[in-house]
């Protein structure tokens, strides 16, 4: 008899100022079957905490804004203990495409992995500003080897999914946007097995700049010193 | 140039007092438990050095001879310098240990605040 089991799986957005996406952010979800949502409001000043939870999002609150990687964690740990076998991580500035989240789960179970990334170089659905596409992804993706170990189509994406076994394992201690390479240094250190997933990536915003890449080097080399 | 009794320039008695206040302070603090045995040490050290250079100028240039720096003004002026760099740089560690620890701090206040708001 084939044992058939039935996974919960929750997916976490970190939201900070997103009150004008994150309601269709979390209806796409819904839409697309995925109920179990966790929205972390890093503190926004407008009204995200509102509206996501007017979405039947479950919503917790950072009484201090404490960036990307932090509100992360912090979701992380909630759908831990609402008992997540599965973990998506998600964008709340609508960049992701709902519709990707089952592709990347299936992938997920099918091939055994401990963690999923999302690209958006693995297909040629994602508009990607030129400058972006031609210099600033391929410094990020060597700069990421460095810092990693682990060579990858797209250095920067938010969109992963880990199982239960990884979320724990991996603790992330970046508070900014350093948060990426670290999962994937610590996905690679712990020997986890992953695999990239095409992802389709919609730019409102341009994103990490030049400014965020260096600010995301500094906090890397001062966590070497941090014990 | 104001000499005091003809032997010792003002900015020298000015340095040695200052150094005397740190030392001062610098047992204060290790009295009341602020600072550890090293850092206690390090500091004596430190402002030992600057009241023997402060009184006697030329202690600096033996050493500045010594390590081939030439002058002994120079020599504390490198120094001073890379001292600065150290305790900048264990500062800035210490700021990104203390923003992470209130990381930790502000998840544990959100989490009990929804553990709280499901009872």
């Amino acid at each position: 008899m084939v044992e058939i089991k039935y996974m919960t799986i929750w997916i976490v957005i970190p939201a900070y100022n997103e009150e004008k996406q994150i309601g269709r952010v979390i209806a796409g979800l819904f839409e697309h079957g995925w109920h179990n949502v966790v929205v972390v409001d890093d503190n926004s000043s407008d009204n995200t905490i509102v509206v996501a939870r007017k979405s039947g999002a479950l919503v917790v609150h950072h009484v201090l804004n404490r960036g990307q990687g932090a509100a992360l964690r912090t979701g992380d740990e909630l759908a831990l203990a609402m008992g997540a076998d599965v973990i998506v991580h998600f964008d709340g500035d609508e960049q992701f495409d709902p519709g990707d989240v089952k592709g990347a789960v299936d992938y997920l179970q099918e091939k055994g992995l401990g963690a999923v990334l999302g690209s958006k170089m693995l297909d040629n659905r994602s508009q990607i500003p030129w400058l972006k596409k031609l210099l600033i992804i391929p410094i990020s993706r060597v700069i990421n080897l460095m810092l990693t170990a682990a060579w990858l189509s797209d250095a920067h994406n938010g969109f992963r999914v880990l199982t239960r076994a990884t979320a724990e394992k991996i603790i992330i201690t970046q508070d900014g946007m350093a948060h990426n390479s670290e999962i994937i240094g610590k996905i690679k250190k712990n020997g986890i097995k992953f695999a990239e997933f095409p992802v389709k990536v919609v730019y409102n915003e341009y994103g990490q700049g030049v400014g965020g890449g260096v600010k995301i080097l500094r906090d890397w080399i001062l966590s070497v010193f941090i014990r | 140039m104001y000499k005091i009794r003809g032997f010792m320039y003002l900015i020298q008695i000015l340095l040695a007092l200052f150094a005397l206040f740190a030392l001062l302070k610098t047992k204060q603090k290790f009295s009341l438990g602020d600072i550890g045995r090293r850092d206690l040490l390090v500091w004596v050290l430190l402002w030992v050095a600057v009241i023997v250079v402060a009184i006697a100028p030329n202690s600096a240039a033996v050493f500045a001879k010594m390590t081939g720096v030439g002058r002994g003004a120079d020599l504390v002026v490198y120094l001073a310098l890379a001292l600065l760099f150290y305790l900048f740089f264990r500062m800035t560690v210490r700021i990104e240990k203390m923003k992470r620890e209130i990381t930790v701090l502000t998840r544990e206040i959100s989490l009990k605040e929804k553990n709280s708001e499901s009872k």
